[in-house]
């Protein structure tokens, strides 16, 4: 096979359009008579909205058209849903309030669209949308879960008491309890984990289109699953019949969740170009996109493990409340829950595992999936409570760990989740030895003579990727499925388009799912185009996230491959008179075995086409194929991440000088691609840790980190010396043995760093981001 | 943006005589603060007057015992220039610091020292090194002419010319970013100039940029990181924000100050 198959290290196909300017996005996208939206956004935290008076911008030149939510709700149109049910403890099903895209009685967070005025232009959109005068009558906020559940907190929503939406658990309390009850020495930790705001490179768009001679809408949008978008609109929201709207998500920069999500704006848009005829686009501003795009993490959490006098784990505890936001986001339910507490046994034999989690509504932006989305979290209880263990019972880090490892495969959690394979001691020997742990006591000497606290960390993550068993997220309360669709459409003139529904949006897809067909129908790269994001072209795709794409997503195409390259040898075996059993594809021709004889690719693809050569009786005309592919189990990713800092006393200046990441991911199709994805999840898990933190006012609930001005990104600067390898355990759940890599780094990172913070400084007592200030005042004597 | 009337000036003569015209005008030059600030909607000038252009005000000269800068001479220019990596190397990496490429290329010392944003760079190295602003009107020394936060002593329609820096015998700036907007935290110059010795602090004052006379009295009589040791702003007279405290910031003052001696020893 030329070295473009399964794990060729080959450049993306992609990148040339998009490093030469070529990149069609949404905003790109410009459509005949379109005009513009902007949208009026609360100033305030929490407000009821006695008055909108709408007069003075109508009457601006250029203004076409202003909306509020009364029109939306006129003309029949349902809120935005959540498409996860949990169930509390209690039995009671979560608590969702209403999400009218427009709110029409109340706004419950700075930045909760309010009307959109449509414009001729950009600028009088938003002259039109600061000349409506909206009336509030202010209301008190609150912003921390904490004190939002108090009795007399104010409501995020009418009738939610104590502003809970779920109090949900998991695992067995008394197992766990009795556990704790003999253990030789408990660990117990308080943990923050900080509000994240995604900041995709691309902010969100949407241009609404309707055809009034068809009857047809179609919605342009930067969405990760446009087939999902595309059924939230029309099933829930009731825009149109899913058969009379087409989503098109075309190219995408940068997701990380935040574009998973059916908003406001994209429904306004689409909903507006069917009132007025005419094409809206939207195209969010920076500061929107702090405001209303929603945030990740944000949990708070007490918790506990249990150790044997021996440093067995013997139970885990965790309480935790989550911040959920104003309201319920599209998949937001799930995140805290069955994405996060069935991650709490990490990589451990853990005897007992009970976690309770409390879902609070408060005044700030939705909170919803984020690069990782649950696992993060999970993982830095998790990794914190054993590097915390080992300090307190005098244990290395590393034994402790290998002491307590799943060793044997399947393994089932007290939580639901059973590991189909792994060797985590594969990993963490790997990664001691390429960081030289040896080494350390002298290194950190070293540091200590330049007047520097040197640490070291360790984190020895796991996630459940490959998102999902269609039935057993059902059954933990998903609205849909979770399989993939893959279309495999070979041409007359033997090059082959391939339908995923699958959506990339920077993963590189394009390259390396194509490297699996030219692998499998041994034909040149060039050959292959992947198309993806458009609803009319694919035929259904649950879309892009929870490192599914490539277990599940390619898994599909591999699939239709079988069934094309079956039905492509029934039709070889025609035309050269054997059975198809004795044929055999390879270097782009179906051969008999043992023999020169042989079609080549193009040639078989015409035939099929041509259909002179077989009988269609027996044999239909045409090549291609479909798929829909359902795992059979998650797919789990692990690994260990190890990072060494410095720590500039002076200046609490925290700067990695090493990191170290050996991941098993299974098969890996393309190493450079996948590096990547690690490289940029272990930056975005550095930026949580050290740099990272969407803070709200506590008595004004205006959010502070509204700009880069307070937000700190990550930047080139902040980007240390990243070294990486891989073991390889491939996943027996899907026929590639793919396991996923797209969240590892972020999931991974943030233990790693605050465990070698945390082993520089000398004391547990410092939260994410790590900022030098913190740092420094935390070291003060 | 706002609507308005742009007018690209190609002297100082055109520019007050635009200036005239209106009388809700402002002053452009490479407009790095100001035209975010239009963006945002936060201002709303009727004409800009755009001095950015103007070629006059686009250079870098050794003037006797002064390096002296146009005020439409963007940061790149400024922190490449040879005469001036050769006489105050401490202003040029100064210069070479501010904000990232773009900013360099496009921002200019006037524009800077004209807004005085208190955690800007240029107004730290004014200060310390005693330099003079010239305007069409008059010359002002920096200790006259920065007055507070985004405030000068620029009167209406004064539009600042150069910026005269008197070489200094020693020079170091140390900043210590903000880790979000990579503005000065805190900023410290500290220099050697025929009128003494000069401490100048950005980023951290509750007024703007300020003299730190205590340290430069310590230092008159000894030039060392040592001599400066203990010696702490009162934090009264400090900002104190998200990023840091004022106590913090008071502390970084102390530890960059000390690392800017120590450059210089």
């Amino acid at each position: 096979m030329s070295g473009t198959g399964i794990g060729a290290r080959i450049e993306r196909t992609e990148d040339k359009r998009f490093i030469t300017g070529n990149g069609r996005y949404t905003d790109d996208i410009n459509l005949p008579g379109q005009v513009y939206a902007c949208f009026v956004r609360s100033p305030h935290a929490h407000a009821k909205i006695t008055d909108i008076d709408v007069k003075e911008a109508l009457a601006l030149e250029g203004v076409v058209k202003i909306f509020t939510g009364k029109d939306m709700e006129a003309d029949g149109l349902g809120g935005l849903i959540c498409g996860w049910m949990v169930t509390s403890k209690d039995g009671e099903p979560m608590k969702a309030g209403e999400h009218p895209p427009l709110a029409s009685e109340c706004v419950r967070y700075v930045g909760d669209c309010v009307a959109v005025v449509i414009g001729e232009s950009r600028e009088v959109a938003r002259l039109g949308a600061e000349a409506v005068s909206v009336s509030y009558e202010e209301l008190d906020a609150v912003v921390e879960p904490a004190q939002a559940q108090n009795q007399n907190a104010p409501k995020v929503h009418d009738g939610i008491d104590k502003n809970l939406c779920f109090h949900w658990q998991l695992g067995d309390k008394d197992a766990t309890d009795a556990a704790f009850d003999k253990a030789a020495h408990v660990t117990r930790l308080d943990i923050v984990n900080n509000r994240l705001i995604p900041n995709a490179i691309e902010p969100r768009a949407a241009l609404g289109d309707y055809n009034p001679g068809s009857g047809d809408y179609t919605l342009y949008t930067t969405s990760q699953n446009p087939h999902v978008e595309r059924l939230v609109l029309s099933a829930f929201v009731g825009i149109a019949p899913e058969h009379k709207l087409r989503v098109v998500s075309p190219d995408v920069g940068g997701g990380f969740g935040s574009k998973i999500f059916v908003y406001a704006e994209e429904t306004a848009c689409l909903w507006a170009a069917g009132k007025i005829r005419r094409p809206v686009k939207w195209t969010a501003e920076r500061s929107e996109s702090f405001l209303a795009d929603a945030h990740g993490r944000d949990h708070v959490t007490h918790a506990e493990l249990a150790l044997d006098s021996d440093g067995r784990f013997l139970a885990l505890r965790a309480h935790t409340v989550a911040n959920l936001g104003a309201y319920l986001s599209t998949f937001s339910s799930s995140v805290p829950t069955y994405l996060y507490g069935t991650l709490l046994s990490g990589q451990y034999d853990i005897g007992a595992i009970h976690v309770e989690v409390e879902g609070v509504y408060t005044h700030t932006a939705p909170v919803d999936a984020y690069r990782g989305a649950g696992r993060p979290e999970a993982t830095f209880v998790v990794e914190r409570l054993v590097e915390c263990a080992a300090r307190e019972t005098n244990k290395d880090p590393v034994e402790l760990r290998k002491k307590n490892f799943i060793t044997k495969f399947p393994h089932q959690t007290p939580v639901i989740l059973n590991y189909d394979i792994g060797d985590y001691n594969a990993c963490i020997n790997r990664a001691v030895e390429m960081i030289d742990y040896k080494g350390f006591d002298e290194r950190r000497k070293g540091s200590q003579t330049k007047g520097k606290l040197r640490g070291i960390g360790f984190s020895t993550y796991i996630e459940a990727c490959g998102l999902a068993p269609s039935s057993a997220a059902g059954s933990l309360g998903a609205g849909v499925g979770l399989w993939e669709s893959a279309e495999v459409r070979v041409n007359p003139t033997g090059n082959v388009e391939v339908l995923t529904g699958a959506h990339s949006h920077g993963q590189g897809h394009e390259t390396s799912f194509a490297q699996l067909v030219s692998e499998r129908l041994t034909i040149p790269i060039e050959d292959i185009t992947i198309v993806h994001g458009d609803t009319a072209s694919v035929q259904f795709g649950m879309g892009t996230y929870g490192s599914r794409s490539a277990a599940v997503g390619m898994s599909a195409i591999d699939g239709a491959l079988d069934k094309v390259i079956a039905k492509a040898k029934r039709i070889a075996a025609h035309i050269l008179e054997v059975q198809p059993d004795d044929i055999e594809l390879a270097d782009a021709a179906f051969r008999i075995k043992g023999t020169n004889k042989f079609i080549p690719w193009g040639e078989l693809a015409l035939n099929a086409y041509t259909a002179h050569k077989f009988s269609t009786d027996e044999i239909e005309p045409g090549l291609k194929e479909t798929t829909f592919y359902d795992p059979t189990n998650f797919t789990f990713p692990a690994g260990c991440h190890i990072c060494e800092l410095e720590v500039d006393t002076q200046t609490g200046c925290v700067e990695i000088v090493d990191y170290v990441a050996v991941d098993d991911f299974g098969t890996i199709i393309n190493p450079m691609i996948v590096e990547g994805q690690v490289h940029g999840g272990i930056l975005q898990g550095i930026g949580q840790a050290l740099l990272e933190n969407g803070i709200y006012d506590v008595e004004s609930g205006q959010l502070v980190t509204g700009s880069y001005m307070d937000y700190t990104m990550p930047r080139a600067h902040d980007a240390p010396p990243l070294r990486l390898d891989f073991t390889k355990t491939p996943a027996p759940s899907n026929p590639l043995g793919i396991k996923g890599c797209g969240e590892a780094g972020a999931i991974a990172a943030p233990a790693a760093v605050l465990n070698a913070l945390t082993s520089a400084i000398g004391h547990e007592g410092i939260s994410m981001p790590a900022t030098p200030a913190k740092v420094w005042r935390s070291i003060q004597t | 943006m706002y609507p308005f009337t742009y007018h690209k000036a190609s002297s100082i003569e055109q520019a007050q005589a635009l200036l005239d015209v209106s009388n809700d005008s402002k002053l452009l030059a490479g407009g790095q603060t100001l035209i975010p600030t239009l963006k945002q909607h936060l201002a709303s000038p009727g004409t800009l007057v755009d001095i950015g252009k103007i070629e006059s005000l686009r250079f870098i000269r050794v003037e006797k015992a002064n390096v002296v800068i146009g005020a439409a001479t963007p940061h790149a220019q400024v922190a490449n220039d040879k005469n001036l990596v050769q006489k105050i190397p401490a202003l040029a990496s100064l210069v070479g610091k501010i904000g990232d490429p773009h900013v360099r290329n496009v921002g200019t010392i006037g524009g800077s020292v004209a807004n005085n944003d208190p955690a800007a760079d240029y107004p730290a190295a004014c200060l310390a090194l005693g330099a003079t602003i010239r305007t069409d009107k008059r010359s002002i020394s920096a200790d006259d002419f920065f007055t507070g936060l985004f405030e000068t002593a620029l009167v209406e329609q004064e539009i600042i010319v150069e910026v005269a820096f008197p070489v200094p015998a020693l020079a170091a700036y140390e900043k210590f970013p903000n880790p979000a907007s990579r503005y000065a935290l805190v900023g410290v110059f500290v220099a050697q100039v025929e009128a003494g010795v000069r401490v100048a602090v950005t980023g951290a004052g509750a007024n703007g940029v300020f003299r730190m006379t205590e340290m430069e009295s310590a230092l008159v009589n000894d030039w060392s990181a040592d001599a400066l040791e203990g010696i702490l702003p009162s934090v009264d007279s400090l900002l104190s924000d998200l990023h840091g405290a004022a106590d913090y910031r008071a502390h970084l003052i102390n530890v960059m100050a000390k690392r800017a001696i120590a450059q210089t020893c």
